[in-house]
C-alpha cells in the first residue's frame, strides 16, 4: 500500500499548489510509515515529473492516452481510482482547486471512500481513522472530520501546507487505465486570461470596494497589483454593480482565498466579505473610516483616503523592489 | 425538458457561527435559515430555462418538517413541485444518495444545484451524484445554456475558463453569475401554497464519516496602525516582520 497523490499539469508545467500537495501527501506517507506514489495525467516533460521528487514522490504513474488530452472529470477519476485499486491505495490525496472540486468527490464515490474536502492541516491518527481539519461555514469555522471508511480522499486548501523538500529520486512508470466508460462531454474551447496572475493562485491579493467610488478608478487597485505581483479582487457590491466581473468577487457568496498577503482598500469589512477572507495570512484595510469593521481583524490599517494613500504606497513598494 | 434543483437550507450569510455541546454540535438558536445563495441562483436559471412551456422545475430538499418554509420559498420563486426526503441531511454522501435514487427513478434532463452549500462548502454533490447516476458533472458553472439534448456549459478553471459541450443528462454546480437570484412576487408566494410538496422517505446510506469537533479561528492580535503619510512604514513591516513581500 502506498499513499496516492493526483498531480494536476498546466499545459505541461506544475505550479506551486501541485508541490504544496505532493509534500502534504508525502507527510501522510510519513504517518502512516508508507511510501508516496504521484499519478499525473496528460503530456508532461519527464524533467517536470521528477520535480515531484523533490518533494518525495518516489514513485510516479504517468498516464498520457490521446482520450485523456483534456480535463474531463468522470474520465479523470476514473484513471485515478484505478491507480489507487492497482497501488492498493487507501489513502488519495488531491488539491482543492477548481479541477480538484469537480474530481475528487467522483474518486471518492468510486471508491466509497470518505471524503474531506479542503483539509488545512495534517490529519491526526485514530485507529484506523483519519480526522482531519478542513474549511466549514465559509472560513468561518474549522470543521474536524472523522473519516471511517477503508478507503479516504482529502483535497487540500491551496496555500495550507508549506513545501518541504524531501528529495529521492522518482521511478516513472506509464499506467494504462483501461478506460472503457466515455460518458460524452466535450471540451470546445479553452480560454485563459494569461497576462494576470490567477485569484486562486495568488500569494498576494489586491481588493477593492465601494471605497473606489466607479469603475473609472480601478487603475488604482491594478497598478499597486502590479507592482506587488498580485491578483485583484473586489467586494460584492462592486461584481453586483458590473465594476468587475464575478470572478474576482471574494466572500462568502462569491470565492474564498487564502493569500500570504490581502490588502483591502475601501471595504468597510461585511460579515460575508470577512468569511472569504479572513484565513488570510496577513491582512491590510486601508479605508477613511476609523470605524470600519474590517480594521478589526486586520493585522495593519491605514486610516485614509485611499486616493491619497495607494498612490503613496505604490511609490513605496515601487522603491522597495528598487531595492 | 424536465430540470431537478437541488436545495438545501443554510443558515443566514450574517449569522455568526456559534457551537454547543463541548462544540460538538452548531448553535442554531436564534439562526435565520434560507436557501442555500447558489441554489437560489441554480433555481432562478432553471426557471429561466423552462419558461415559455419549455420545461417544468422540481426542487428538492433532504431534511425534516423544519425546512418546509425553505422549500415554499422555492415554489414561490417559481419552482413547480417540491419533494422533500424526510431526513436528518447527514452529510453530502447521505444527500447524494436521496438525490440521485430520487432523480434515477423520474427521468430528469438536466440537475442544477449550487456550486457549494456556504455551510459545510464541501463542493461534493454534484460530483457525487454523477457518480451515482453514471453521468457527466460539473462542480462549478459560470454559463449554462441548452439546446436540444445538449447542456452547453463554462466551467471554472484556474486562470480562465473552458466551454464545455455536454449531453443529458447530466448534473451542474452553479457558481455566481449563471442567473440573478429571483425574489418572490405576491402571486407566487399565493400560489405557492398550493403547489405539491411530496414528502418521501429516505434510502437507508452507510456513514463514512462524521464531525467530531468544530473550531473557530484563533482572532488575529490588536490592529498595528500606520499614519497615512508613512506608506513606507508599512512596506517594511510586511518584509521584515511578517515576510509577505
Amino acid at each position: 500500500m502506498s499513499v496516492l497523490v493526483y498531480v494536476e499539469n498546466t499545459a505541461g508545467e506544475f505550479k506551486k499548489s501541485v508541490f504544496e500537495v505532493v509534500s502534504y501527501a508525502k507527510a501522510i506517507a510519513g504517518l502512516l510509515n508508507t511510501d508516496l506514489t504521484a499519478i499525473s495525467i496528460g503530456t508532461v516533460d519527464p524533467s517536470n515529473l521528477n520535480l515531484l521528487g523533490q518533494y518525495g514522490a518516489s514513485k510516479i504513474l504517468n498516464v498520457n492516452s490521446d482520450q485523456l488530452k483534456s480535463f474531463v472529470s468522470h474520465s479523470y477519476a476514473s484513471v485515478i481510482a484505478s491507480a489507487a485499486k492497482s497501488e492498493n491505495s487507501a489513502v488519495v490525496i488531491l488539491s482543492n482547486s477548481f479541477s480538484g472540486k469537480g474530481l475528487a468527490p467522483r474518486v471518492a464515490a468510486k471508491l466509497e471512500a470518505a471524503f474531506a474536502p479542503g483539509a488545512v492541516a495534517l490529519p491526526e491518527i485514530s485507529g484506523n481513522n483519519l480526522i482531519v481539519k478542513r474549511v466549514a461555514f465559509s472560513s468561518k469555522a474549522f470543521a474536524f472530520t472523522e473519516l471511517k471508511a477503508a478507503n479516504k480522499v482529502l483535497s487540500l486548501t491551496p496555500n495550507s501546507f508549506e513545501l518541504k523538500v524531501d528529495q529521492v529520486q522518482p521511478e516513472i512508470i506509464d499506467f494504462d487505465p483501461q478506460l472503457t466508460n466515455d460518458l460524452n462531454t466535450i471540451i470546445k474551447d479553452i480560454v485563459r486570461s494569461t497576462d494576470k496572475v490567477s485569484l486562486a493562485d495568488a500569494e498576494i491579493v489586491v481588493s477593492g470596494g465601494r471605497g473606489l467610488k466607479g469603475p473609472e478608478n480601478w487603475g488604482l487597485i491594478e497598478e499597486l497589483a502590479d507592482a506587488l505581483g498580485a491578483a485583484t479582487a473586489c467586494s460584492k457590491p462592486i461584481s453586483d454593480a458590473g465594476w468587475r466581473p464575478h470572478e474576482e468577487h471574494v466572500g462568502q457568496t462569491g470565492i474564498s482565498v487564502q493569500p500570504n498577503l490581502y490588502i483591502a482598500i475601501g471595504i468597510s469589512g461585511a460579515i460575508q466579505h470577512l468569511a472569504g477572507v479572513s484565513a488570510s495570512k496577513t491582512i491590510v484595510v486601508i479605508n477613511k473610516d476609523p470605524e470600519a469593521p474590517f480594521f478589526k481583524v486586520a493585522d495593519y490599517g491605514i486610516v485614509g483616503d485611499a486616493f491619497e494613500v495607494v498612490p503613496q504606497l505604490i511609490a513605496a513598494i515601487k522603491s522597495y523592489k528598487a531595492g | 425538458m424536465k430540470i431537478l434543483v437541488c436545495i438545501s437550507s443554510v443558515p443566514d450569510t450574517t449569522t455568526k457561527i456559534t457551537f454547543t455541546n463541548d462544540n460538538a454540535q452548531f448553535n442554531s438558536t436564534g439562526v435565520q435559515f434560507i436557501v442555500n445563495p447558489y441554489d437560489e441562483i441554480a433555481l432562478a436559471r432553471a426557471i429561466e430555462l423552462s419558461e415559455g412551456g419549455k420545461g417544468t422545475v422540481t426542487v428538492i430538499n433532504v431534511g425534516e418538517a423544519e425546512t418546509d418554509p425553505t422549500i415554499r420559498k422555492a415554489l414561490a420563486t417559481g419552482a413547480d413541485d417540491a419533494v422533500r426526503v424526510n431526513a436528518k441531511p447527514r452529510d453530502a454522501w447521505f444527500v447524494a444518495h436521496q438525490i440521485a435514487k430520487y432523480a434515477k427513478e423520474n427521468n430528469f434532463d438536466l440537475i442544477l444545484t449550487g456550486r457549494e452549500s456556504i455551510d459545510y462548502n464541501g463542493t461534493q454533490v454534484a460530483g457525487f451524484v454523477g457518480e451515482l447516476m453514471n453521468i457527466p458533472s460539473v462542480s462549478i458553472a459560470k454559463k449554462i445554456e441548452v439546446q436540444d439534448q445538449t447542456a452547453l456549459v463554462d466551467r471554472e478553471v484556474e486562470g480562465g475558463k473552458e466551454v464545455l459541450s455536454i449531453s443529458l443528462p447530466c448534473i451542474i454546480g452553479v457558481a455566481e453569475g449563471v442567473a440573478e437570484s429571483r425574489i418572490p412576487n405576491m402571486r407566487g408566494i399565493m400560489s405557492a401554497r398550493t403547489k405539491p410538496l411530496q414528502v418521501i422517505e429516505a434510502v437507508e446510506v452507510a456513514e463514512l464519516s462524521s464531525v467530531t469537533k468544530f473550531e473557530t479561528p484563533q482572532p488575529r492580535g490588536e490592529v498595528t496602525l500606520i499614519a497615512a503619510n508613512e506608506p513606507e512604514k508599512l512596506v517594511e513591516l510586511l518584509h521584515s516582520k511578517s515576510h509577505v513581500i
